[in-house]
């Protein structure tokens, strides 16, 4: 059996933990990066509709700035998120872009003069200023007040996908694809690095590192209609959770709008931003009844509660596949949809036979909600870190450092892959730069041993289950009782039911009995993984009586900040146990900068406030009324936070000085 | 309506000395819109479970199935069992590329040495503040690197490529594409003659014999014929 050591070991090959590595790379570190896929195969290609960042150069962007972003981003969170870290991240938002601008991706620029786009189903001229030519553009997205949304046409996050990859390997990065960690090796709370399979021969290594990272992106297949890609099945989490760290707000999972029927394949949010509309079984466009202000583009949670709302009023279009709804973007003419939404029109017509941009009826594509981001994920401090296991690390979707609360903003995750490696990645190459570990090559060979045992029993179980069949009960359990409506009974049967199968994984019975190549065997290793993510997802929503973003209770329709400003963290308290323990984590309310209110959108009057949110906004006013000095000087004095230098230097925008 | 489909694929473990390549058959019924990410999946998890494949984000944008149907490189995710009337369809593994196990090829390590071979990457001679304003680039400009940025590794061009058949370190469309969206990138300080340095030979941009088969097949319609031209066109200036 073989054994590598490097300083830095970063498992996931997405955005997150490329950029990762070109942190680590920078600081002199030996870095390893693993991917299950060559890595510009990885999910972060398939983001397609753009990255948030306050540049403000678009006309339609004017007067954007760090502020606004964070406001954005902290209501969409219903007031989840850690105010901390969206202040971070809106901060280096900016700066992530023009770092990507430099790398390559060629992002779509302000031309200056008239155009003429579609806001509010009708036809508008806009017009760019002269001195904005050549600048980066944006688009709308749900839930901003500004158009914020960087983007190259549709396939925003494979141009930063090949950027990044690119940048990697320019820097002689080791990225090993077809790697899969199964187990992280860890001792006293202690991470070492982990026993990792070579997808390509089916053998086992171990790797032992100063610092791990882990960047394995979101765990949307534990649902049967996901949008996310086959390998988006949260083992990150799992090895997370085996070795003891918490996981938090399992329970906020993100459902899109506009996946395509039948496939689930995500037609972008931009379809909307650059002006698209919903439209019912009679072609009546009925999200400005529901959001009067926002309309299409209140943020993913709302828009896709209302859709499901209107259709239980009968309103759905009959298929085969149960009720859906019509995205309609013919209205934006063939032009527009050719060049900014051809990745669309393309998944439209090769999955569905219907051209987007043919007028009327026939272009509308049929679209329901599903299943589409993780906002939990392994908890972690403000910096990456595990809270409670030294040396491991997470950034990008599989973390919660917490950025989105319990719902994320279109625009914000592309954004924060490369934002978190960055800040996160450079934090991580601190820590493995400062750290020295006493390598026991024993307790290495051990876990070794362990998981090289461990694939022999599962080879040798002759039970009666099929690991396909557990695996499609899990998916239907977790799309029919923990989705986008909730309540407890359903929860109840949905954490007692998932239990039963995850005992049922050891009574399997593998008819493919080779050891190396073997993707029954693999199976057989992943799904108990994705049981114990589900179950955390589950118990969390269970036991969380309240509505908050995308977590919606139909027995607890109210926001409950009195009880329930909290995050949840769960963990694998024994190895033989079948459900999660779960535990609670405060939010501060006297320590943010902006305590909770309304979010501008979706239903009014369902908070149970918390009283202590009127004393801090009181706190607030005043320090703001008698503020001298800039926004950031008072920024700084109403939460002060922490972040590199060169993150947290000031942007500059058109129209500052020096330009 | 539902009919049955038969597809057949190769099947052949080269890690496994008793493993000798075969054909198999497999029978299944066809669903509406049943693309042959869904057949290949049905098949594995209720037919064979031996049966090795790749698909990563079915949706035809990763670029992680290829393989060859009915005799032509395609993306196996994007594809409709329905596109087939007879109902019979038979896949191989693409060729040019490392056979992991039946229908699985590992297209990654070849990519890899490709971009690096072909330094495909960003070169700079300005440094570049993050905080302050971007450089500013015509739209237009804009648009024409991402045209050609918009591929996606599939390798379809390689396996439908005779001049990669018959010389193992040739870059291919997919390589030669990637100079000429460096080559255009107003962001990147090189020269044609530093990019002659990386393509001017026979593995390179000379290697080509314009048979095209590359544009035929490239599943993101890049301009690939024309694209080639122009290198060429620049190169032999060089030469």
């Amino acid at each position: 059996m073989q054994i590598k050591y490097t300083d830095a070991l970063i498992i996931g090959g997405g955005l997150a933990g490329l950029r990762s590595a070109i942190s680590t790379t920078d600081k002199g570190l030996d870095t390893i990066v693993l991917s299950l896929v060559p890595v510009k195969r990885s999910h972060s290609a398939a983001a397609q509709g753009g990255m948030q960042a306050s540049l403000g150069n678009s006309i339609m962007g004017e007067g954007d700035n760090e502020d606004v972003h964070f406001a954005d981003t902290v209501k969409g969170s219903d007031w989840g998120c850690d105010q901390e870290v969206a202040r971070m991240f809106v901060n280096t938002a900016p700066k992530a872009i023009r770092e990507l601008a430099a790398w390559g991706v060629p992002w779509s620029r302000v031309k200056k003069g008239d155009r003429e786009t579609v806001i509010n189903a009708e036809k508008t001229t806009i017009t760019e200023k002269d001195e904005a030519h050549g600048l980066i553009t944006a688009r709308d997205f749900g839930g901003t007040k500004k158009w914020r949304t960087c983007y190259t046409a549709d396939a925003t996050g494979h141009t930063m996908l090949y950027a990044v990859t690119n940048e990697a390997m320019k820097r002689g990065v080791v990225i090993e694809d077809k790697k899969e960690a199964i187990s992280l090796i860890t001792k006293d709370g202690q991470c070492y690095g982990a026993i990792v399979r070579d997808l390509k021969n089916g053998g086992l290594i171990a790797y032992v590192a100063k610092g791990t990272m882990i960047a394995t992106g979101g765990y949307g297949r534990i649902y049967k209609q996901s949008t996310n890609a086959t390998i988006c099945k949260g083992t990150g989490h799992a090895i997370a959770l085996d070795a003891g760290a918490y996981l938090g707000n399992m329970e906020a999972i993100q459902f899109h709008p506009t996946p395509i029927v039948p496939s689930g394949i995500l037609l972008t949010e931009g379809c909307r931003g650059d002006g698209g509309v919903l439209r019912d079984k009679d072609g009546y466009r009925f999200m400005p009844d529901y959001e009067p202000e926002k309309k299409d583009l209140a943020s993913r949670d709302v828009v896709s509660r209302r859709m499901l709302e209107h259709i239980k009023k009968g309103k759905g279009v009959k298929s085969p596949y149960g009720d859906h709804l019509w995205l309609d973007i013919s209205i934006l003419g063939r032009k527009h949809i050719e060049k900014n939404l051809r990745d669309v029109q393309d998944i439209s017509k090769t999955f569905n036979g219907i051209d987007p941009a043919d007028e009327g009826e026939k272009g509308w594509m049929p679209v329901l909600p599903m299943q589409h981001y993780s906002m939990g994920g392994i908890r972690t401090t403000p910096k990456g870190q595990s809270v409670n296991v030294n040396g491991l690390f997470s950034c990008g979707e599989s973390a919660c450092w917490d950025m989105h609360g319990f719902n994320r903003l279109g625009g914000n995750s592309v954004s924060e892959t490369v934002v978190s490696g960055m800040i996160v990645g450079n934090y991580f190459a601190d820590y493995c730069k400062e750290t020295d570990i006493d390598i026991d090559t024993k307790m290495v060979q051990e876990e070794l041993t362990k998981q090289d045992n461990y694939l022999d029993e599962l080879l040798a179980l002759d039970g009666k289950e099929s690991i396909y069949d557990i695996k499609d009960e899990m998916r239907n359990i977790m799309q029919d009782k923990v989705g986008i409506f909730r309540n407890g009974k359903d929860l109840e049967e949905a954490v007692e039911e998932l239990k039963v199968l995850l005992k049922k994984t050891k009574d399997i019975n593998i008819t493919n009995k080779h050891r190396l190549l073997n993707q029954e065997l693999e199976e057989a290793y992943k799904v108990p993984m994705m049981l114990k993510v589900a179950l955390c997802v589950a118990k969390g929503a269970r036991d969380r009586t309240e509505s908050r973003g995308a977590h919606y209770r139909e027995d607890y329709l109210k926001r409950d900040d009195e009880n329930w400003l909290n995050r949840t963290l769960s963990y694998w308290a024994n190895e033989d146990d079948l459900e999660p323990t779960l535990a609670y984590e405060e939010l501060d309310i006297m320590k943010m900068e902006m305590p909770p209110g309304f979010r501008g959108y979706g239903k009014k009057g369902f908070i149970i406030e918390n009283p202590l949110s009127q004393k801090r906004q009181d706190e607030i006013d005043k320090i703001s009324e008698e503020h001298q000095g800039d926004r950031h000087a008072l920024q700084e004095k109403l939460m002060p936070y922490e972040l590199q230098a060169e993150y947290k230097s000031i942007n500059q925008r058109l129209g500052d000085e020096d330009e | 309506m539902s009919r049955e489909i038969t597809i057949t694929t190769l099947k052949y473990n080269p890690s496994d000395e008793n493993s000798q390549p075969t054909f198999v058959d497999y029978t299944l019924e066809e669903t509406p819109g049943m693309t042959l990410y869904i057949a290949l999946s049905k098949i594995k998890a209720s037919i064979d479970h031996d049966l090795s494949s790749d698909f990563v984000c079915r949706a035809g944008i990763c670029g992680a199935c290829g393989m060859v149907i009915n005799g032509k490189p395609k993306l196996a995710c994007r594809t409709l069992t329905s596109e087939f009337e007879d109902g019979k369809i038979e896949l191989l593994p693409l060729p040019t590329f490392k056979l992991i196990k039946d229908l699985s090829v590992d297209t990654g390590s070849w990519m890899k040495n490709m971009s690096i071979r072909v330094n495909s990457w960003i070169v700079a001679n300005e440094e570049t503040d993050i905080s302050k304003l971007e450089k500013r680039i015509e739209p237009e400009v804009a648009d024409e690197v991402f045209e050609l940025d918009r591929c996606i590794e599939c390798g379809l061009c390689v396996a439908g490529c005779s001049t990669a058949i018959m010389r193992e370190d040739f870059v291919g469309a997919v390589g030669l594409n990637r100079v000429a969206r460096f080559s255009i990138d107003p962001h990147d300080s090189r020269t044609d003659e530093d990019f002659y340095e990386l393509i001017g030979d026979d593995e390179g941009i000379f290697g080509c014999m314009s048979l095209l088969a590359c544009e035929d097949h490239c599943p993101k319609d890049l301009p690939l014929q024309s694209k080639i031209a122009y290198m060429r066109r620049k190169m032999v200036k060089i030469d």
